[in-house]
């Protein structure tokens, strides 16, 4: 195995892991502060992949079909919230599983109705398609390359955002003792309606850079929500930092199941029962990492209410 | 009078339940015979779901993974050429069993959220186990050979004599399951869910009995699972998908959590709309979640809560419930 191929395996764990983060990130701040679990957050992903293909196929500009599709999502956010989500606030998680579980399956109808059912097709920008040698001997997809900055930088800015900022510091307030930074000025819910749109456009984001790289389709909201939610519980509930060092964590980890088991199996088990193995540990890797963190540290790794 | 007018009632639905199979044919609905027998054994496993959400307070996210043991355990048996539903049942709600009770010993040891995320991670690792067996089918599924043998004479490929089985086998596990929340184990347990410190401090062993109530759950959904691969003759690793737990989730809830009939209700009442829509649109899911929002945001305490009766009735999942406000 050589260092090449590894450096390239760990490139794609970081954009993934990355693309987790800005899922996660909001997800974890909404359920942090407003202690309310929004399972629908997979299907404002759903809707910053379909209408950043769909843009991105009508302008011709990638650039234009991110703002679209962000812009778009925030606008369903908006109404998401002012609709349903205000009235789950007081509710158990329960009621917010089902009524968040009840807007996945209404989601995947309205775009199954608008797209149809078959996947769409979300180009690669052209001037990105090509590949750029890293190191000698390294060919990495531009696009990919992409994806990451993008990642990092979105996730830098957050990390100023939340930790270097007075609206930050409310922030955090309110996901670490909502009773108590009311008490002390906070208006907690209209925080709380900032930081719901705010999610709702990283998570359109996310969407739309992954478009390119995995198939738009039915669905495809759920696919990610589990990893995301993973992200969340291992990072520790309401935590930003969490969410990062659980988002890379998960990213790479996934990366090892993926490539590197496989091949570990391969050269030391019969060819059958590794190619029968190898799937089952690249599917399974990111579970038994989140029930390992969970047995020694039931609430997640940073939980900002420890 | 009150229970014994309850019998007569629970007997007559019964006999309407079993008249079914005959009266059918003459109506022209052969196919619902299948179809009711499906409903059946949903809510069983809707019942044993109920069982620990409901009084146990546990919102476990995972219940479709115990039920796809117990079909798998099935597959298993009659791969190795077993096909005696005196080995097959059992040992599906054993198996089934034995898992939830490993997953159980770790997952009770978080709280809240975290509780859901770990049955539910349990149940993904289990799923994709399934798919990893190539031997029964991986993604495909696996084709059972026939149906199970019950006794000499009765031939259950007979889609009424398999009906009536699987009749019988729901209303046995059903009624034990009801018998088993009125018991001082039941008791217990829904002590635990309303006031898990005050039941510590009482002496009660919390975390075993949570842990057999999740066993007994385990294997009942095991059971249900087998009855399911037997009359299906197929298995797939998409009985196991989270979106079925999600939907078992859905359906007790619907139905009323902690309420003696809250699982079946809540199966019949979402597969009988699944059904229907199914057949008046291709867009099915979308009245489906709309009505799940409606019921999370004006029938919280589900569909069985309207019927009022004097009994007793147990109280909702309190604040201090695995799964509620952490």
């Amino acid at each position: 195995m050589s260092g090449i191929l590894v450096l390239e395996q760990l490139l794609n764990g970081l954009g993934y892991g990355l693309m987790l983060f800005l899922l996660a990130a909001g997800l974890t701040l909404v359920f942090g502060i407003m202690d309310v679990l929004n399972l629908a957050h997979g299907s404002l992903f759903m809707s910053g992949a379909y209408v950043a293909a769909e843009a991105h196929t009508r302008t011709g500009s990638f650039t234009a079909a991110i703002v679209i599709a962000v812009a778009v999502t925030v606008v369903v956010a908006l109404l998401l919230e002012v609709l349903l989500m205000r009235r789950l606030y007081t509710r158990d998680h329960l009621a917010q599983v089902l009524a968040t579980f009840g807007v996945i399956l209404v989601a995947d109808d309205i775009v199954k109705m608008t797209w149809g059912p078959s996947p769409v097709m979300a180009p690669t920008p052209a001037a990105l398609s090509g590949p750029i040698n890293l190191v000698d001997g390294l060919p990495y997809p531009a696009y990919r390359l992409v994806i990451l900055a993008g990642g990092l930088l979105v996730a830098l800015a957050l990390y100023l955002l939340v930790n270097h900022t007075r609206i930050g510091m409310r922030v955090r307030a309110g996901a670490s003792d909502r009773p108590m930074a009311e008490l002390m000025g906070v208006r907690v819910g209209r925080i709380f309606n900032g930081v719901f749109l705010l999610g709702a456009a990283l998570a359109a984001l996310a969407g739309a850079l992954m478009g390119p790289i995995v198939a738009v389709q039915v669905g495809m909201g759920e696919a990610i929500l589990i990893p995301a939610l993973v992200v969340l519980v291992i990072g520790g509930i309401g935590s930003v930092r969490g969410a990062f060092v659980a988002a890379l964590l998960v990213g790479v980890v996934d990366t090892i199941g993926r490539a590197f088991v496989p091949m570990l199996l391969r050269a030391t088990l019969p060819p059958a029962t590794a190619a029968d193995l190898g799937p089952l540990f690249a599917e399974v890797a990111m579970y038994a990492l989140m029930v390992v963190v969970l047995i020694f540290r039931p609430s997640g790794l940073f939980s900002a209410r420890s | 009078m009150k229970s014994s007018s309850r019998y007569i009632g629970l007997g007559l639905l019964f006999v309407l339940l079993a008249a079914f199979p005959l009266v059918a044919p003459l109506l022209g609905l052969d196919f619902y015979i299948g179809f009711v027998r499906r409903v059946l054994v949903v809510a069983l496993a809707a019942a044993s779901l109920n069982f620990i959400l409901g009084f146990g307070g546990m919102v476990a996210l995972g219940h479709a993974g115990f039920i796809g043991m117990g079909a798998y355990t099935v597959v298993a048996l009659s791969d190795a050429g077993v096909m005696s539903a005196w080995v097959m049942w059992p040992l599906a709600a054993l198996v089934a069993g034995g898992v939830a009770a490993l997953i159980g010993t770790v997952a009770l040891r978080t709280r809240g959220v975290y509780f859901i995320m770990t049955t539910l991670a349990f149940a993904q690792m289990l799923y994709f186990v399934v798919v990893s067996l190539r031997r029964y089918g991986g993604d495909d599924g696996y084709t059972l050979m026939s149906r199970p043998t019950l006794l000499p004479g009765i031939d259950l490929g007979n889609e009424s004599n398999f009906y009536w089985v699987v009749l019988v086998v729901v209303a046995l596990a059903l009624w034990w399951l009801q018998r088993a929340t009125q018991s001082r184990f039941g008791h217990a347990l829904m002590g635990i869910r309303d006031n898990e410190t005050r039941m510590r401090a009482l002496g009660y062993p919390v975390f075993r009995l949570q842990l057999v109530a999740f066993t007994i759950a385990g294997a009942i959904a095991g059971l249900a699972g087998a009855l399911l691969a037997g009359g299906n003759g197929f298995v797939s690793p998409a009985t196991m998908h989270w979106t079925q737990s999600a939907t078992l989730l859905v359906m007790v809830v619907i139905g009323g959590l902690g309420r003696s009939w809250g699982g079946p209700v809540g199966a019949i009442v979402w597969l009988l709309l699944e059904e229907f829509l199914k057949q008046h649109t291709e867009h099915w899911h979308m009245p489906l979640g709309l009505l799940l929002i409606a019921v999370a945001l004006w029938a919280p305490k589900g569909l069985a809560a309207l019927y009022k009766r004097r009994l007793p009735l147990t109280p909702a999942l309190s604040p201090e419930g695995r799964g509620s406000k952490a």
